[in-house]
């Protein structure tokens, strides 16, 4: 079966960064970012607003190239150029904004742009496909043939990942996949990348929600101000992991905690 | 949980297996489905239907004559020019964009004809041809407007409407008229040719049977592949509804002269761009730039490409209409394409349910928005009002059709439907 491109023994090295960096005109938005990801891992990229998780989401996507380093998939260096070639190597991202469309319905947006027969599409084929793909990652889809409008926030989500799973993509990379969902909808969707690893795919995860980063991440990689700022994993304390983001043990997290903490000892 | 809710699916129907949705089945679930849909404000072509025979009473009030066969046969004539242009219409408005230049493309379109075949004396198809292909050319310069220079299209078609018609004045030279001889085919095609009435009873009864032989076979793939299926017994009452209407329809018809060749070969073409919008990668394209681009171009969707390819469509559509047009009054005129061609188009889309704001409507409103709008002109016109009348209620025709739209999509958005 088609499954077959995508599933790796678990394990292998199937995303390499070397040594990437970006620059916008004067400003270094990365610089010398290391970065590796294995076949069924979720490796949760962390790091507090303008630390260049964005910047490096978009080289990865195809969206920005990069300055300097070398991208590797599956030993081979590639250039990522476009949007297309990138999904092309494997490379699949759902973005914050879902980039669904809201008149079509469930089937029609996960098979947008690679409908099978474009001359006569078949309608019965594509849909049992879409719920073969749902069933597997157990998702909860009332209808495949409701217009995504009708859809609530977590399933929509479900969606726009099952969608960027329908090319059995090796990476798949979700920005923010959390931040706009209630307790129960992020859940589901940290359910879901779990299903999603289970399957052999590499994940990488990009939240500002600790967490539920440490509730999936098998390594969290931390970036602060374009660099590096170590890899750390699910059971590393809290306090150390702000502290990695911010730069510092003493920051406006750890202040207002022992803040908070006076304020009770003297109530 | 998930236990549970996976032997139910293991049990029923690969699309069934969530007991939260109600499956309607049968006759009454295809109803109490519709009953939902239309409370919703996904109204569909109801209001197109409702608005037919509203009219048709009202006039056959006023005046007898409005029902009679030979009045109707007349409308279709009417109804096949501007028909065309409204099927282009239907394709810019489901992009959220808008062509205001129809009519004056239809006009050029008809100037065209006279001058070639007429005045240069080339052969009827290379003037039909020339016309087409100067319909397919506006469209791209719109296409490349709005694609390199982002130029929104109701800017970009304003000023196409002035352009055209400047065009059309000066090809057509100072004497403005020229009249296209009677016996010639393309008159007799727009003011006399009648479809055969075996022709007409074969075709009348042929949706009813492709209806039931595609669920048929509809039915049978979805059993093969474990989805639930409609059952029958939707389909053959929709099919016998429909061939008897139509097939009263063109045995009505036949009283007086029957159905025109115009109207066939419009009707032809509706069928053909429903295939394409509903069944074709090209028509799904459509329907997700016009629902979101962004999301369309990043589903690999080459944006500016279907861009093009709508303006193109719509411009060579209003051409064709023009061609109609120019046969079905034997003349090429400065007033051709001219007047409310331009608003009898759009209006048509938007009435038979296309809306304005892109990525909902079909190439059916085309046909039941045009048979509206036709019968609306025709009805007025059999009760001698002025065409300043004529003007003005066309015009709120429009702007009820429009409200409808806005009504319908906001309680579809607080349905959460699309």
């Amino acid at each position: 079966m088609e499954h077959a491109t995508a599933t790796h023994a678990p394990g292998e090295l199937i995303l390499r960064l070397r040594g990437v960096g970006k620059n916008f005109g004067a400003v270094t938005a990365l610089k010398d970012i290391d970065l590796d990801v294995h076949a069924g891992e979720v490796v949760a990229l962390v790091g507090d607003n303008g630390a260049g998780k964005s910047t490096l989401v978009k080289v990865l996507a195809g969206v920005h190239q990069p300055t300097t380093g070398t991208i590797e998939v599956q030993g081979k260096p590639v250039t990522l150029d476009t949007p297309g070639k990138a999904l092309e190597l494997g490379i699949a991202t759902v973005f914050q904004d879902l980039a669904l469309c809201e008149n079509l319905d469930v089937v029609a947006n996960l098979f947008l742009g690679h409908e099978i027969c474009p001359w006569r599409m078949d309608e019965v084929q594509m849909e049992v496909r879409a719920w073969t793909l749902l069933q597997e990652l157990a998702a909860r889809i009332p209808s495949v043939r409701e217009p995504i409008a009708s859809l609530s926030g977590g399933q929509r989500q479900t969606v726009a990942i099952a969608r960027s799973l329908l090319l059995e993509p090796q990476i798949i990379m979700l920005d923010e996949p959390t931040a706009a969902l209630g307790v129960a909808q992020t859940a589901e969707v940290l359910n879901l990348i779990e299903r999603v690893r289970a399957r052999g795919h590499g994940v990488i995860l990009i939240s500002h929600n600790m967490e539920d980063v440490r509730a999936v991440a098998d390594r969290i990689v931390v970036l602060r101000l374009g660099r590096n700022n170590g890899v750390y994993t699910a059971e590393t304390s809290h306090q150390e992991l702000v502290a990695a983001i911010t730069g510092a043990s003493e920051n406006s997290v750890s202040r207002r905690a022992a803040r908070k903490l006076e304020e009770v000892d003297q109530g | 949980m998930a236990q549970i809710s996976q032997k139910n699916a293991a049990t029923a129907h690969l699309d069934q297996g969530d007991s939260r949705v109600r499956h309607d089945t049968g006759l009454s679930g295809a109803l109490r489905g519709f009953i939902d849909r239309v409370s919703s404000g996904d109204l569909g072509m109801l209001p197109v239907v409702i608005g037919l025979v509203l009219i048709s009473i009202a006039f056959s009030l006023l005046n007898p004559v409005f029902l009679a066969p030979a009045n109707l046969v007349n409308v279709l004539f009417d109804a096949a020019a501007v028909g065309f242009i409204a099927l282009g219409v239907v394709c810019v408005l489901l992009l959220g964009e808008i062509d205001l230049s129809i009519g004056s493309m239809s006009g050029l379109s008809s100037a065209i004809i006279g001058v070639l075949w007429i005045n240069t004396g080339l052969p009827l198809a290379v003037a039909i041809a020339g016309s087409l292909a100067m319909g397919a050319l506006v469209g791209v310069v719109y296409g490349i407007l709005r694609n390199r220079f982002e130029m929104p299209s109701f800017v970009a078609t304003l000023s196409g409407l002035l352009a055209l018609l400047g065009l059309q004045l000066y090809i057509l030279g100072p004497t403005g008229s020229i009249n296209l001889p009677f016996t010639s085919p393309l008159v007799r095609f727009g003011q006399i040719l009648i479809m055969p009435e075996w022709l007409s009873y074969l075709v009348a009864m042929l949706p009813g049977v492709l209806i039931v032989v595609g669920a048929v076979r509809t039915n049978a793939q979805r059993t093969a592949a474990n989805l639930s299926s409609a059952g029958m017994s939707v389909a053959i009452a929709k099919a016998v509804v429909l061939t008897l209407g139509l097939v009263f329809a063109v045995y009505y018809l036949e009283l007086s002269r029957g159905v025109p060749w115009m109207f066939g070969v419009f009707v032809l073409f509706v069928v053909l761009l429903d295939y394409a919008l509903v069944r074709t990668q090209w028509g799904r394209s459509m329907f997700a730039v016009g629902g979101n681009a962004e999301a369309a171009r990043r589903s690999g969707i080459n944006v500016r490409r279907i861009r093009m390819s709508a303006f193109v469509v719509c411009s060579t559509f209003a051409a064709l209409g023009g061609v109609f047009a120019a046969a079905r009054l034997a003349s090429a005129s400065q007033q051709a394409g001219s007047g409310d061609v331009n608003l009898n188009a759009i209006a048509a889309a938007v009435i038979g349910g296309t809306s304005l704001f892109g990525g909902r409507g079909s190439a059916w409103s085309a046909l039941l928005g045009v048979l509206v709008i036709m019968a609306i002109s025709n009805g007025l016109t059999l009760l001698n009002l002025s065409s300043s009348l004529r003007y003005m209620i066309t015009g709120a025709v429009l702007a009820i059709a429009v409200i409808v739209d806005s009504l319908a999509r906001r309680s579809r958005a607080s349905h959460g439907r699309a």
